[in-house]
């Protein structure tokens, strides 16, 4: 199998904080692949390294199968990245966007024209064309940096935060657009702390954690691995004393607001609770989810 | 009262964000009209062979009450432009203003008051060093004080008004160009106002600038009568009531909630 | 998606055999062109204020012979021989106009692009590269500044300001000379903080435009700030500029492009290599 990214006991220091400690990753052409963690896990470095812009400070490196350091360019011809906060051009229109981005890749001109009216029916604002970027909505922006990072048709796009700050339903609206891009056999690395995000568009994905990877593998596998297939979350009332219910569950987390079970049955294990006398003020059964795998592997949140 | 003690603290807030950030203005307000006096007063002054067209007077004397006119104008513009705009649209200051008793109106007053201090403490520290310099012909220059303050305030306060009406700065540089530089140039700062052709003429008349350095220039060297001062104040002050009418309605339409 | 980019497009530019050693590789893509159509792209709206920026200097020109001219007959020209003031001024006028407008562009704007509108962030997500950025950011400065520059000597060629053909060469003169000043304002740029290091900017470019013999010569000075006056880049500048607008012309004046070529160079180099530090942690 064909591996677009390739990383071997890659490092990234700034001064003396050490932003990625050793990760071993490969990415495999036409998947899309997840990067899961909090603030400061050290995902966006790790995609700055995988985007040619930041120089690893050990390990191995391979991109479309050449250096990030020598090779830069010619390996940013051939990827797209959409960086965690929009850069648009905001002195030119939202096609203007589009055909200068071409230009940077070296496009004709009149290939650009032609992309940028493909681009701008993908990310559904051909009506906007000729219009200021400034005015856009937030989606809008996302989406028009999306369509502007696949102006050179990319083999791998790089995706940092793609949803963060948006709506519910631009999120659904932009979720829909990676989708296809996936279905096209582009090839997607992720990073995010949103866990329906990774669910939803991750087909393989590492949780990283202080610049570590915890784990590595598919939601699904990730979640039969780390986790039980239910979880019964318990509230009390504020400042009340937690019971100990450990004898009820696998294993059970203390969170600052509530207690989380771990069971295979939520429903049965709800009902052993109320037997025992143990009156929570509210009660929830639901599927693990890669939340719970990460409190498990790190023993914190992930949005916090 | 009530009008002015708001209007105080819309002051006071200026204030204390230049004690803290005053180095930042300090070339442009107070060394750079310094080194114009000294490079066009003294260093084109020691080439001038004829001073027929001023009376007589040395150039750097003919030249200093004058600039201190044009330096306060000039600084007028800036901080009545991006200034304001800034106020409304990036750092949002007026908004968080209004947000409390204060109302649009004292919002403005306290924005001129600022300007005014700014101008007036300016003007004093040039005229100083002009006069350490030997630029002063006489007592009379600190009068230019007042007058370049009045002449800046005259330009500040329609211009405030204009700017409040903006979302843009994008019509600055057209004023600085335009406006700012020729009446810096061709009302009388650095040679008389009879060198212009016929036709600049009333244009020249209805610029502050012209009437501040009439004033300035007529108190430092005695030769200004009580009728032309009068009406030379007349017309700054009424520009500058003129403006201030504007300036509040448009701060009312802009920050009406 | 359909893939109609050529792939010969997406190779990597010829090698460029020296520069490699000055620069690392990886920091140039061979499309710093692109950079200059962005701006005219951009400018294409505000041709208002590209026209704008000839009329300064005219106000200038307009004001040294109505008014400064009244008050000084003539001044000691290159060569000692008189010449009449707005004669003196001009040439001085132009170089520095060549100066202030290349240092507004390579510093100010650039800053703006750099920090606020995180255009180049954009921009080395594409195979441009820092060097790429530095060379069509120059490259612009450049052409506005020809732009200015030959209508300002259209102007004082009809004011009869030009003395002999040699003026021809006033205009690539002054590309030259903005393309030093722009370089070495990139370069300091990229060590600006914030707004209020820009000071230092007005600092050195404002007492440089008012006593490098621009308005009066160099001996009014006494002695030893003679010597100091001669070292600014501007005093160079302007010499050249008022020896070939006046028809002053000898070999020494190579001195003076040779200075300027200097500070071109490094300032290219300094600007490439820092910007590739800073976008490229």
């Amino acid at each position: 199998m064909e591996h677009l990214v390739e990383a071997k006991a890659l490092t990234k220091h700034f001064g003396t904080f050490a932003a990625v400690r050793g990760i071993d990753v490969e990415v495999r052409r036409g998947e899309a692949f997840g990067f899961l963690g909090p603030n400061g896990a050290g995902k966006s470095s790790t995609m700055r390294m995988i985007a040619c812009v930041s120089g690893r400070t050990g390990g191995e490196l391979k991109v479309l199968g050449m250096d990030p350091e020598r090779d830069g360019p010619r390996i940013r011809a051939r990827i797209g990245v959409v960086p965690q906060l929009d850069n648009l051009d905001l002195e030119l229109t939202v096609r203007q966007n589009l055909q200068i981005y071409g230009r940077y890749f070296g496009m004709s001109r009149q290939q650009c024209r032609e992309k940028a009216v493909e681009l701008l029916e993908f990310a559904q604002l051909s009506d906007r064309a000729d219009q200021e970027v400034e005015p856009l909505s937030g989606g809008m922006k996302r989406r028009l940096t999306i369509a502007r990072s696949l102006v050179n048709d990319p083999e791998l796009l790089l995706l940092d935060e793609p949803t963060t700050g948006l709506d519910p339903q631009a999120r659904h609206l932009l979720w829909d657009r990676l989708f296809r891009l996936k279905q096209d056999g582009v090839t997607l690395i992720i990073t995010t702390h949103y866990m329906d995000e990774a669910e939803q568009l991750c087909d393989r994905l590492v949780v990283m954690d202080g610049g570590r990877i915890a784990a590595e593998g598919s939601p699904g596998e990730l979640i039969n691995r780390y986790s039980t297939k239910e979880v019964l979350e318990l509230r009390f009332q504020p400042g009340a004393e937690k019971p100990d219910l450990e004898r009820f569950a696998e294993r059970v987390e203390v969170l600052p607001d509530r207690l989380l079970l771990y069971t295979q049955d939520g429903e049965h294990t709800l009902a052993k609770v109320h037997e025992h006398g143990v009156q929570p003020i509210q009660s929830l059964v639901r599927r693990s989810s890669l939340e719970d795998v990460f409190l498990r592997l790190t023993g914190r949140t992930l949005v916090d | 009262m009530q009008t002015l003690r708001a209007s105080w603290f819309g002051f006071e807030k200026h204030w204390l964000w230049y004690r803290r950030n005053w180095r930042a203005t300090a070339v442009s307000s107070f060394l750079s009209p310094l080194l114009f006096l000294v490079a066009l007063g003294l260093g084109f002054g020691s080439q001038v062979q004829s001073t027929a067209l001023i009376g007589g007077v040395p150039y750097l004397q003919y030249l200093a009450p004058a600039l201190v006119v044009i330096t306060a104008v000039q600084g007028a513009t800036f901080e009545s432009t991006y200034a304001i705009m800034s106020s409304f649209i990036w750092q949002k200051t007026y908004i968080g203003m209004v947000a409390t008793p204060i109302t649009p109106a004292q919002v403005v007053y306290g924005q001129v008051m600022w300007i005014a201090s700014q101008l007036f403490a300016r003007s004093v520290v040039f005229v100083g060093i002009a006069v350490a310099l030997g630029a002063a012909n006489g007592p009379g220059i600190g009068l230019a004080v007042l007058f370049a303050t009045l002449a800046g305030l005259a330009f500040s306060c329609p211009l405030i008004a204009y700017s409040a009406t903006l979302d843009k700065p994008d019509s600055f540089n057209t004023i600085f160009r335009f406006v700012l530089m020729p009446m810096t140039l061709f009302t009388g700062a650095f040679f008389p106002v009879s060198q212009l052709p016929d036709w600049l003429r009333p244009l020249v008349w209805l610029t502050p600038a012209w009437h501040g350095i009439e004033l300035a220039r007529g108190a430092t060297f005695g030769t200004l009568g009580l009728l032309p001062a009068l009406g030379h104040t007349a017309y700054l002050v009424a520009m500058i009531a003129v403006g201030l009418f504007f300036a509040v309605r448009f701060f009312y339409r802009r920050l009406a909630v | 998606m359909t893939r109609t980019l050529d792939p010969a497009n997406k190779t990597a530019p010829a090698s460029v055999g020296l520069v490699w050693r000055v620069i690392p590789p990886g920091l140039y893509g061979g499309r710093a062109s692109t950079l200059v159509e962005r701006s005219a792209l951009v400018n294409r709206r505000g041709w208002f204020v590209l026209v704008g920026g000839a009329f300064e200097p005219i106000l200038f020109l307009w004001s040294l012979g109505l008014g400064f001219g009244q008050f000084v007959a003539s001044v000691a020209g290159p060569d000692g021989r008189p010449v009449s003031y707005a004669a003196f001024v001009a040439p001085a006028l132009l170089a520095a106009s060549a100066m202030n407008g290349a240092v507004y562009d390579a510093t100010f704007n650039v800053f703006f692009k750099f920090k606020y509108a995180k255009l180049y962030d954009a921009m080395l997500a594409t195979p441009m590269g820092p060097l790429d950025i530095a060379m069509g950011e120059i490259a612009w400065a450049l052409l506005r500044g020809g732009l200015y520059s030959a209508g300002f000597l259209g102007v004082m060629l009809a004011m009869g300001l030009i003395a002999s053909p040699w003026a021809l060469l006033a205009l690539p003169a002054a590309l030259l000379v903005a393309f030093a000043f722009a370089a070495v304002g990139m370069a300091a740029t990229t060590f600006m903080r914030s707004w209020q290091d820009f000071d230092l900017v007005q600092l050195a470019v404002l007492p440089m435009f008012l006593f490098s013999t621009t308005f009066f010569p160099l001996s009014v000075y006494p002695g030893w700030l003679q010597t100091v006056v001669t070292w600014t880049p501007l005093y160079h500048a302007i010499e050249l500029m008022r020896g070939l607008t006046l028809g002053v012309v000898g070999w020494g004046m190579l001195g003076h492009v040779a200075y300027f070529a200097v500070l071109a160079a490094v300032g290219t180099v300094v600007a490439a290599r820092r910007l590739g530090s800073l976008l490229l942690d």
